[in-house]
């Protein structure tokens, strides 16, 4: 029937180029509706559901030779999940593939958003496990499109009053919900909401992918992103009450690393390409000689 | 602790390799050929064909053999090799009556045209381990007849002679048969492209809730009208030719379930049916389809909604096993950058918590604030 | 008051199949007029409310609704997305069972705040001092207001129910079997609340019973179902003092013995 001894020839990025073009159309009607989640034809990945295959797809489909790719996990470029992408279009793209925010023309992230302010020559794929920012309050999907169709977004708030009652401020710190362009109520992916601000009249295009639940949206460059709160309970981000122990940073993301089993601890850059490059420009945090050396 | 992070790369490496020494097990064993998987664990790659929607015994056979036997595992890696062929067409609807059939059995009927055929089935056999099979003893060969060339009538069109069960539903004349694997699925469906969905279902999802309604949630009062299991033809037409050609013969499974009647003033009584059809010999899959078909009817039927089996958006959200093992897996993958949002959160309402307690002088002594 | 009916009613039929739900039944609403339909279970009063209210829809017939800016619609003719919005500002429905109506697992004050955070009010603090305000005005006691209903009494669910569904000032509030499961003691507490609450805001109402009491309690006018049809209307104190039909005869007799 088939000639097994050379099975996988795969097209440039994987996706076979139909696949694509659906994908393509499946982004721009995306774009064209800010913060709408439009179904597409999700196709099995060669990496599980729930590891990304949304975002995968998303950057398969605008991938092209000239690209320079950047992936990372939690901020990271070298957690294994981001390690394990990158290789694989590396593997079926051949691009550049680069670790610095600054170089890369894709970035596929997974819970994060670089610290370094993007430009309108980059695109930020977010993989996506829920893409619906109602689906914990409503679990129907023919009930949801509704609410989201009629612009029924009470519930949402209903959701907030009862935080701000039970503890006395909004509880939800990472997949904050936000409108978009004064429309969709939009789930960020589980960024924590520190990142939400990044996203308002980002000068990059946002592309978010959801394989397993085969949803994608998007947020168009300089759109407008409101995360929902009450006027009397305004929506804050999280602080951080040291800088980043190697780099001294104030105002980016740490990352709590335990250090001994006393359970002393330092707080690092989650950003990692942000960290090195303060490092490199001088930047040192009070514990950044001993974190060095315990890197082998 | 820093460590773990930066070695991503070299892990994974390392990691792959011991998995691929796992794999073999103990060199001094003889490494399983393809042909061995195909011919002696049939079903298991019937399953896997049947669950990644690709008949290919041997490409079957290699999943199985890469995933080290785990099933779920076969059937995603023959998934992911699917969905990158090209689609070259569709081919026209298998045709069971013209089935060469191997087993053949009713349930509604103690004998019927074309005979009850036993086939290879474990269903009589006492479940007592063979020790003989330990060895590599010789198999005496089957007894075999020559197989009626004419086609067999189904059960159902049996029944659809004197009108008592309800005909093959129609769709529109210009309905295109969906592909659920290239098309966003979308709540109500089509019932083509539910069976597609649970064609390829989790053979044990959907078993639980094939029982489910049988002990009463969402009862149906099924009788297997017929199972059959044997070969079929496969035929595309090509439109430049202006006639159908043979592709081959594929092995299929067939479950027709004769289901509870319903009548109103307006239409006499009749059985209502569901329908199981899957790759190779798989019985089990096939009459848990039907089941789960029909109650998945209840809507169209106009029948109460009240069991989980009845829900299509649960049923078939939740069947395909690639991505529920996807989901529950990707758990594993780092999520410490939420954790860390809720971390801090906890630690300041509890701080927060404790302030107020000082504040109402309730503080007890020994429950000073950690930090 | 004004001269013109608030709901207009027009031969409205529903079939279920080839069973009749409710046949050819006309009427009018009045503004601040509270209207009782009774019947016994089966009877096609409850199919006549939810087929009124939109929530089933009719065979045939036409429910015309004078809107806030005096124009009459047809609400079968209206967009999904404008009934649901008259469903959830100008009108209420409270249902026998409060768990339909409420949300469980939400503390009251939300219960009763959702209506005005769907229709865009922003504020914690003004939401939540509403809501106590209405607690109070359902005789719910201010420091349940972080409290889930399923910590509630029936009694207390269903007039937490009450407030939900006048938090936004509704104009009409139909009401289906709003006694139902409470017992006589906690029912008579709960009509005389919903009499003067009707009669303090000018409420039009719709309420299904079975109980010719409660009819005579809240009503101005009732209509007798039997069937699937209407068999007798008339002001509440003439029909059931009155009664000119066998069966309205027969159903009368029957509660005066209880």
């Amino acid at each position: 029937m088939n000639t097994h001894g050379e099975l996988a020839t795969y097209n440039f990025a994987y996706l076979d180029e139909q696949t694509k073009r659906m994908i393509r159309r499946a982004i721009l009607k995306a774009i064209a509706i800010p913060g709408y989640q439009v179904p597409f034809a999700s196709r099995e990945m060669p990496m599980p559901y729930g590891w990304g295959t949304g975002g995968v797809q998303v950057t398969a489909a605008v991938i092209g030779p000239d690209d320079t790719l950047k992936v990372i996990d939690q901020g990271a470029d070298d957690t294994t999940n981001a390690v394990s992408i990158r290789a694989f279009f590396q593997k079926v793209t051949n691009v550049a593939v680069t670790t610095s925010t600054r170089q890369a023309t894709i970035i596929q992230t997974r819970h994060r958003i670089p610290e370094e302010q993007l430009g309108e020559n980059q695109i930020l794929v977010y993989q996506v496990p829920i893409p619906e920012p109602l689906r914990f309050l409503e679990p129907r999907e023919t009930e949801t499109r509704k609410m989201h169709a009629l612009e029924e977004y009470g519930l949402m708030h209903v959701k907030l009053y009862e935080d701000i009652a039970r503890n006395g401020h909004i509880a939800t710190t990472y997949a904050y919900p936000v409108k978009v362009e004064g429309r969709y109520v939009m789930d960020p992916s589980p960024t924590p909401k520190f990142d939400n601000p990044k996203m308002h009249m980002s000068q990059a295009l946002q592309l978010f992918g959801a394989g397993r639940e085969k949803r994608i949206y998007a947020i168009p460059p300089y759109t407008e992103v409101v995360s929902l709160d009450f006027e009397d309970h305004p929506f804050e981000v999280q602080t951080f009450k040291d800088p980043c122990a190697l780099c001294a940073a104030t105002g980016v993301y740490l990352d709590e690393v335990i250090l001994d089993d006393k359970g002393s601890r330092m707080f690092v850059c989650s950003d990692t390409d942000h960290c090195e490059n303060r490092r490199n420009e001088g930047h040192h945090g009070h514990l950044s000689g001993q974190a060095l050396e315990a890197q082998q | 602790m820093y460590v773990a992070v930066k070695g991503g790369e070299t892990a994974i490496n390392n990691a792959h390799r011991l998995l691929a020494d796992r794999r073999r097990g103990d060199r001094s064993v003889p490494a399983m050929h393809l042909e061995q998987i195909v011919e002696q664990l049939g079903l298991a790659v019937d399953r896997i064909m049947s669950e990644g929607s690709l008949y290919d015994c041997e490409l079957a056979a290699l999943a199985f053999k890469q995933a080290r036997g785990d099933m779920i595992e076969a059937i995603f890696l023959l998934r992911a090799y699917r969905t990158t062929l090209p689609r070259f067409g569709y081919s026209n609807p298998v045709d069971t009556n013209r089935m060469h059939i191997e087993r053949r059995i009713s349930a509604t009927y103690k004998d019927l045209p074309g005979g009850q055929l036993l086939g290879p089935t474990f269903d009589y056999t006492h479940r007592l381990l063979d020790p003989a099979l330990m060895g590599s003893q010789d198999v005496e060969t089957p007894v075999t007849k020559q197989a009626a060339e004419q086609s067999t009538p189904r059960v159902s069109q049996l029944l659809t002679q004197e009108g008592l069960i309800e005909s093959d539903g129609d769709l529109p004349d210009d309905h295109q048969t969906g592909d659920l694997t290239r098309e966003p699925m979308e709540f109500p469906m089509a019932r083509d492209v539910r069976l597609q969905a649970l064609s390829r279902g989790d053979e044990g999802f959907l078993l639980a809730l094939g029982y489910s309604t049988q002990r009463g949630f969402g009862r149906s009062h099924p009788f297997v009208g017929e199972i059959r299991i044997g070969e079929v033809d496969v035929e595309i037409d090509i439109p430049e030719l202006g006639f159908a050609i043979n592709l081959g013969r594929i092995r299929v499974t067939e479950c027709q379930m004769v289901t509870q009647f319903q009548g109103s003033a307006k239409s006499p009584p009749q059985f209502t049916r569901g329908y199981g059809l899957v790759f190779g010999q798989s019985e089990r899959k096939a009459m848990a389809m039907s089941l789960v078909d029909r109650s998945l009817r209840a809507r169209e039927l106009g029948e109460d909604l009240t069991a989980p089996a009845q829900d299509e958006e649960f049923v078939i959200s939740h069947a395909d096993n690639v991505q529920a093992t996807g989901f529950v897996e990707h758990l594993k993958l780092p999520h410490y950058v939420d954790f860390q949002a809720e971390l801090d959160l906890v630690r300041r309402m509890r701080s927060e918590f404790e302030a107020a307690q000082e504040r109402d002088g309730n503080a007890g002594e020994d429950l000073e604030a950690a930090e | 008051m004004n001269e013109q009916p608030l709901l207009r009613v027009n031969s409205m039929t529903k079939y279920y199949g080839s069973r009749i739900g409710c046949r050819d039944v006309s009427f009018e609403l009045w503004p601040g007029e509270v209207l009782a339909i009774v019947g016994e279970s089966g009877s096609g009063k409850t199919t006549l409310l939810n087929n009124i209210s939109t929530r089933l829809t009719p065979t045939s017939g036409t429910v015309e609704y004078r809107m806030r800016d005096g124009q009459f619609r047809d609400l079968y003719r209206m967009g999904e997305a404008e009934r649901r919005f008259l469903m959830r500002t100008d009108w209420g429905f409270v249902h026998q069972n409060p768990a339909d109506g409420l949300r469980m697992t939400v503390s009251a004050g939300a219960n009763v705040g959702e209506r005005l955070m769907a229709i865009g009010d922003r504020h914690y603090g003004d939401i939540r001092n509403t809501a106590t305000r209405w607690l109070g005005r359902v005789e719910i006691d201010a420091d349940r207001v972080d409290d889930q209903p399923r910590d509630f009494s029936g009694g207390m669910r269903q007039r937490l129910q009450i407030a939900r569904n006048l938090v936004t000032g509704p104009r009409l509030v139909f009401m289906d079997e709003p006694t139902g499961g409470l017992d006589v003691s906690v029912q008579a507490r709960l009509l005389d609340l919903v009499r003067s609450l009707v009669n303090d805001l000018g409420l039009s109402a719709i309420v299904v019973t079975h109980d010719l009491a409660v009819a005579r309690l809240l009503s101005h006018r009732m209509m007798v179902m039997k069937d699937g049809y209407v068999i007798e209307q008339g002001l509440t104190d003439r029909v059931l003092d009155d009664p000119r039909e066998p069966y309205t005869q027969l159903l009368v007799s029957s509660i005066l013995q209880v």
